[in-house]
């Protein structure tokens, strides 16, 4: 057995991937531009995760998309900026990026990616199209080697590399997808909803193996793209929450979830739904209404339409993200301690009957 | 928890058997039960435990093998298509799927029109049943005038579960059945749904069984737990003794799969 090693990339600086002032758009069949992403700037760490919450339709896989930087209509480029470990990605031509970048360097797993494997190859036949693809040129042997190795790291049965997809679950699926996209050794791992479609007990075996990649060093950050706020918090280190395109609330994952600031994010928090003591006594509070439709986002702030505490100034002129320190920032006119005072005296009338 | 005084849906040894010989596949296995008149009951289990099995057989969409099933306390006839759209005016179901729940030939007025032909209304002249279509659109916070003569692939998934709780407003039933109607829809709307789903239950007093793997959502909405393993109910009783202090280890292995905020969640145990 050729001893093929297990390399672990060194975080060349101590932020991995930043991103600066991010726009990309949809441009529809009727040539209009519909801005799914706007403006969106942050930073993940070396050995750092990162979760995105929001509802649907609020541009969360959009943005997951545009951070590779690789772009295909009808989703277009606009603006900003896109570093990873140092290099400046926007501005390439796109076959270097897909070549060179995805996977090696930022690997994407999309919503149900499970069901993109191709039934009539088996998953070794796969993973040989992946390497290949991104101009590794090793023979069957080393990658049969490489994917083995792999595998094992992360508990899966070497067997299935053998398998066609058909004879797997779909909880090995889903892992067997993942252990795929970072066959490369991407610094970067951004997986989009990984466990919606699985019940709790596949979806815990995926947590756990998403969390023995950054344990494992094989990737050094993972971004993290799911509505399932309680999953986000036993995951990720910060959580930022967008809505409308734009990022409403960025905060560790501790804060966000128990002292959220902006009210769409303490909305999201009202809907989380745990089996623990003390759930029965408070009331899901549902958000009324849906989000903005982006084609003509509404002026001022983009959430005025279902907010409570709503006032005539919010309607003005657009809302900056206020940065309060600490890693936390949100995007609307009201104070903190305004807010705050309003969340309390909403906590006591919020008891259930 | 309040006293219940009617039983409106029991059963006594329901069993299912699939296939024969080799093949012989027991989903239900003797499994005795009491719903009560405007209780909700949660159905909880992993994938494979046969709950969607015991749905379908409530719902009569298939056979019972053996047992049997007592609606309002006298056995329950599904045998001739009468008597079983009879049936069905009492029992409705919500499914996981909005998306393949319409007849994607019918507009949305034939949805809500079948309805009130059901619950007898089906010579009412025009305007009043636009009326009752209206009241049952703006239940659910849909406009009625958005949703006249659209075909059902024209709405979002939201708006199709959402309509699919205002076929239910009309129809009034005494029992609803909904099989995972939250699982495919995020988190917020999952909120809204079952805000809609509990003032419904209030409104006309029907009998409320969630068929769910998520044990969260069966903590928060039922009165009444039922933990189904491998066919059979392993444990029930209210959620607070249930789901707080559960006693078989496979309640307790289904707790632990799912992501806690205030206690720590134990990931070493897949």
């Amino acid at each position: 057995m050729s001893d093929v090693p297990l390399e672990v990339k060194e975080p060349t600086k101590n932020v991995v991937l930043e991103v600066k002032e991010l726009t990309t758009k949809y441009i529809t069949r009727d040539e209009e531009s519909v801005y799914a992403v706007d403006h969106v700037s942050l930073k993940v760490e070396a050995g750092k995760s990162l979760g995105i919450a929001g509802e649907s339709g609020c541009g969360k896989s959009t943005l997951a998309l545009s951070l590779m930087g690789y772009y295909f209509p009808p989703l277009h480029y606009t603006s900003g900026e896109i570093i990873i470990n140092g290099q400046n990605i926007t501005g390439l031509d796109p076959n270097v990026v897909r070549k060179t970048i995805l996977g090696n360097e930022i690997a994407y797993i999309p919503q149900s990616a499970m069901n993109a494997l191709n039934p009539t190859r088996k998953i070794i036949n796969f993973i040989e199209d992946v390497i290949q693809a991104h101009d590794f040129y090793l023979t069957k042997k080393d990658i049969y080697d490489r994917a083995r190795q792999l595998f094992e790291r992360l508990g899966l049965p070497a067997e299935v590399l053998e398998k066609y997809p058909v004879e797997l679950s779909g909880g090995m699926k889903q892992r067997t997808v993942i252990a795929v996209s970072v066959i490369l050794y991407p610094s970067v791992l951004i997986a989009d909803e990984p466990s919606s479609a699985l019940d709790v007990t596949s979806q815990k075996m995926v947590i756990k193996m998403l969390k023995n990649l950054m344990e494992y060093n094989l990737i050094t950050s993972l971004i993290f793209i799911t509505h399932e706020l309680p999953l986000l918090y036993n995951v990720t280190d910060d959580i930022m929450v967008m809505y409308a395109g734009q990022i409403v609330e960025q905060a560790t994952a501790k804060k966000a979830v128990f002292d959220p600031l902006h009210p769409y994010a303490k909305g999201l928090m009202g809907s989380i739904i745990v089996p623990e003591s003390g759930l029965r006594d408070v009331k899901l509070t549902a958000i009324p209404g849906v989000p903005p439709n982006l084609k003509n986002p509404p002026s001022g702030c983009r959430f005025a339409e279902r907010c409570k505490y709503v006032r005539p100034d919010c309607r003005g002129a657009s809302v900056e993200l206020r940065d309060i320190g600490f890693g936390r920032a949100y995007r609307c006119i009201l104070h903190e301690g305004e807010l705050r005072s309003y969340y309390q005296k909403e906590a006591s009338n919020n008891a259930r009957l | 928890m309040p006293g219940y005084k009617n039983i409106i849906l029991s059963g006594s040894g329901v069993t299912k058997i699939f296939g024969f010989g080799r093949q012989r596949t027991l989903a239900v296995d003797h499994v005795d039960f009491a719903f009560h008149e405007s209780e909700i009951i949660s159905i909880v289990g992993e994938s494979g435990s046969g709950k969607t099995t015991f749905a379908k057989m409530i719902l009569g969409l298939i056979s019972v093998t053996e047992g049997e099933i007592f609606f309002q306390g006298k056995k329950r006839d599904i045998s001739s298509n009468k008597k079983r759209q009879e049936y069905w005016k009492n029992t409705q179901a919500i499914f996981q799927d909005p998306f393949s729940s319409f007849n994607t030939f019918h507009k949305v007025d034939a949805v809500l029109l079948d309805c009130i032909r059901m619950r007898g209304g089906g010579k009412l002249p025009r305007e009043k049943k636009v009326e009752l279509m209206s009241e049952a659109c703006s239940f659910v916070s849909l406009k009625f005038e958005e949703m006249t003569n659209k075909y059902p692939f024209e709405l979002s998934g939201g708006q199709m579960q959402r309509l699919m709780i205002a076929r239910i407003f009309l129809l009034k039933p005494k029992i609803l059945l909904a099989d995972e109607p939250t699982s495919m829809v995020d988190a917020c709307s999952r909120a809204t749904i079952l805000d809609y789903l509990m003032q419904l239950r209030n409104e006309i007093g029907m009998t409320l069984i969630f068929i769910t793997h998520d044990i969260g959502l069966a903590y928060y909405v039922s009165d009444t737990v039922y933990i189904m393993e491998r066919g059979k109910f392993v444990e029930s009783g209210p959620p607070d003794i249930v789901i707080l202090h559960p006693k078989e280890a496979y309640t307790r292995r289904l707790i632990s799969d799912v992501p806690k905020i205030y206690e720590e969640w134990d990931l070493s145990t897949v």
